[in-house]
């Protein structure tokens, strides 16, 4: 994303302060949190709002991200606006709690910084601590830029709301973490009344007495996972809203799946997160040297916007996987998910699936012109390309 | 024989699924009563998480949060965040947990929440062994105990969870007994009454588990607490030690003869056993002596 000119709402922000102020600006009652590189600046963030007054959460500190998680869950089922905050090792810490947030549809919302988990231990840009939980019921979104991370944070809110569902929203670290841009930061009112409070239905202690979570028969929890589905059914339709209304009010429009010069683009990049930035240079530039190339950026990977993506690659002639992480024995993850995607379809493209900066490993606005040369006219290979 | 005068609030009702003579479905009637009205529930998987029942039913009349085995602690703490951010400050938090949820794979979670001193009533059912899994030893199994997973008997000593909450310097922890119900009525009171993190000890005398009559819980339990095996006391603040039961009024064999866990204890082992209940005993008793 182009940066706005900077003007007297701006600051300028880091991606993880950004998110600070975007979860100040979204009010949440409730905000456990543990502290992991680098994901900490959020943590430290708030703590500094709330010394400051700015920020009245009841934020809980405990001995590790299952607690953190936990706490979110059942403060969450109380009917509690709760917000978190993580990355990779306290992520998969989590796994099993995420699992139970989605189940008791506790509409958290958690912010992901993507980082290699270990072994070996790394601390850099990768995406499979989050692309891992694909299967654990909560809606994932992926942010390119500081702005981007403010704005989605504060829209994650309203489609976790609207569904009830857990939101998770990631951004890679260091490059969007702990990158510094001017940032447009929304008015609290005009916030306050993009995220209005709703009562929602599943409540602990709302004075009906209801338990949540018993055991319950096969075909009661069954039925737990129908009515998930459907909740998952609507949030495309919730991302494009939450867009749309942050769009009237800021300017700035977002939606689940978006497209930079793709209209006629005979090469189609596909892919999540900060790589969208280099990918958008590099598609400028092929431009110049009269290559149609062109970007789709997938903001919304949970659920898969399937029938969306399969329109948007019909008929494209090479679309070019970039997958920021590896999935040991398959390959890159969102390449999988294409394959899938585009079963069936009637003039799919030559899908090329490119493992590209796995580990952190820098990706040129160069290597992925280069790429573009390489494999425009090459035959679709179902094997994953490791890029050097 | 102790007749009990005792007016039940009904806030824990038939129809649960426990074990027929079951002590921890009595101690829970107890809890919930005193408990009251104005409280939310957080059971981690457990024998109560069982004995309360399926969904959509529940034998508690408070809401009740099933949580997960390591963070029953760290759910409460969620929930008294979450209702004091909403205005509700003075609704009881009370957690209903098993030894194994509590000594072992709770305890992380249990002692950051005892650490930040969290306004929550912790409730321990200490059946001394994972007893809804089958019966396999956990850290609170004492030494010489038979389980699932200690087929010659534990070799090591149950862990002191009492001492190390202790040293977190709470305000408030207990031990009570199925068979001192006015005991266990008058802490839950007084543990109400006190801001922070209170955790209360229950012997539960598992009938399966154990290896125990259907109609001996309750004497069990009672011979555990004369024999002082199971010595009952409070703890404030860390430091304060009471007796609340100050008399050991027998040896520990008619306790270990109730269970089918010691049935194949020498004397030599049964001696070993009292001389470990002596000096647990005799160190408690100097202890609540010199601070009382």
């Amino acid at each position: 994303m182009n940066a706005p000119a900077f003007n007297d709402t701006m600051q300028l922000l880091n991606g993880n302060h950004a998110v600070a102020w975007g979860v100040r600006l979204a009010t949440p009652d409730v905000a456990p949190l543990y502290p992991i590189t680098p994901q900490t600046p959020i943590l430290e963030k708030l703590i500094d709002f709330q010394s400051s007054n700015l920020f009245d959460a009841e934020l809980l500190t405990p001995e590790s991200e299952h607690s953190a998680m936990a706490a979110a869950i059942a403060a969450s089922a109380t009917g509690a606006r709760v917000f978190t905050a993580t990355s990779s090792q306290g992520l998969l810490l989590m796994h099993e709690l995420l699992h139970f947030a989605a189940g008791a549809r506790t509409p958290i919302v958690m912010f992901n910084v993507n980082r290699t988990p270990a072994s070996p231990w790394g601390f850099w840009p990768d995406q499979i601590d989050s692309l891992s939980q694909r299967d654990t019921g909560w809606i994932q979104l992926y942010s390119e830029c500081p702005q981007d991370s403010l704005d989605t944070v504060i829209q994650a809110f309203r489609i976790a709301e609207a569904v009830n569902l857990p939101v998770m929203v990631n951004h890679d670290a260091f490059y969007v973490s702990h990158s510094v841009e001017p940032v447009s930061l929304p008015s609290k009112e005009s916030v306050a009344n993009y995220l209005p409070r709703t009562k929602r239905d599943i409540q602990l202690g709302d004075g009906s007495n209801r338990s949540l979570g018993a055991p319950i028969d096969q075909a009661s929890w069954n039925l737990t996972r129908r009515e998930m589905a459907k909740a998952m059914a609507q949030v495309e339709t919730a991302t494009e809203q939450a867009g749309r209304d942050w769009s009237d009010m800021t300017g700035r429009l977002t939606a689940p799946l978006e497209y930079y010069r793709a209209e006629d683009a005979e090469i189609l990049f596909v892919t999540m997160g900060s790589m969208c930035g280099t990918a958008r240079q590099a598609v400028d530039r092929l431009r110049e040297n009269g290559v149609a190339a062109g970007l789709l950026k997938v903001r919304l990977f949970r659920p898969l916007p399937i029938e969306t993506l399969r329109d948007a690659l019909a008929g494209v002639p090479c679309a070019i996987v970039l997958d920021r992480n590896y999935s040991p024995g398959m390959g890159g993850v969102l390449h999988q998910e294409l394959q899938a995607a585009l079963f069936g379809v009637q003039n799919p493209p030559r899908l090329h699936g490119l493992l590209a900066g796995v580990g952190g490993v820098n990706v040129s606005v160069e290597d992925i012109e280069k790429l573009a040369h390489d494999y425009r006219n090459a035959a679709q290979s179902m094997q994953p390309i490791w890029v050097d | 024989m102790e007749k009990i005068e005792y007016k039940d609030e009904g806030k824990f009702c038939s129809g649960h699924v426990a074990c027929a003579g079951c002590a921890e479905a009595l101690s829970m009637r107890v809890i919930l009563n005193e408990v009251g009205d104005d409280a939310v529930g957080v059971v981690a998987p457990s024998c109560s998480a069982v004995i309360l029942g399926g969904h959509p039913m529940s034998a508690a009349k408070i809401p009740v949060l099933h949580g997960t085995l390591e963070s029953a602690a760290a759910s409460a703490s969620g929930i008294k965040r979450a209702l004091k951010a909403q205005g509700r400050d003075d609704t009881t938090v009370l957690c209903l947990a098993g030894d194994g949820g509590t000594y072992d794979i709770g305890l992380q979670a249990l002692s950051s929440a005892a650490e930040r001193n969290e306004d929550i009533l912790y409730i321990c059912f200490d059946n001394e062994g994972y007893m809804n899994t089958g019966g396999q030893k956990s850290s609170s199994t004492p030494s010489k105990a038979v389980t699932g997973s200690t087929p010659l008997g534990k070799t090591t000593r149950k862990k002191n969870m009492i001492e190390i909450l202790a040293a977190h310097r709470i305000p408030y922890i207990a031990t009570t007994s199925p068979s001192h119900l006015s005991d266990m009525a008058a802490k839950i009171k007084k543990a109400k009454t006190i801001r922070g993190t209170k955790v209360i000890f229950v012997l539960i005398p598992c009938l399966p588990g154990w290896g125990v009559a259907d109609n001996a819980a309750v004497k069990t339990a009672r011979l555990g607490v004369e024999s002082g095996v199971f010595p009952l006391f409070e703890v404030e603040n860390g430091v304060d030690y009471t007796m609340t039961v100050a008399q050991r009024t027998k040896p520990i064999d008619g306790y270990l003869a109730q269970q089918k866990r010691y049935r194949s204890l020498d004397d030599a082992g049964r001696a070993e056993l009292q001389a470990e209940v002596d000096d647990t005993w005799s160190r408690l008793t100097e202890r609540a002596g010199q601070t009382g």
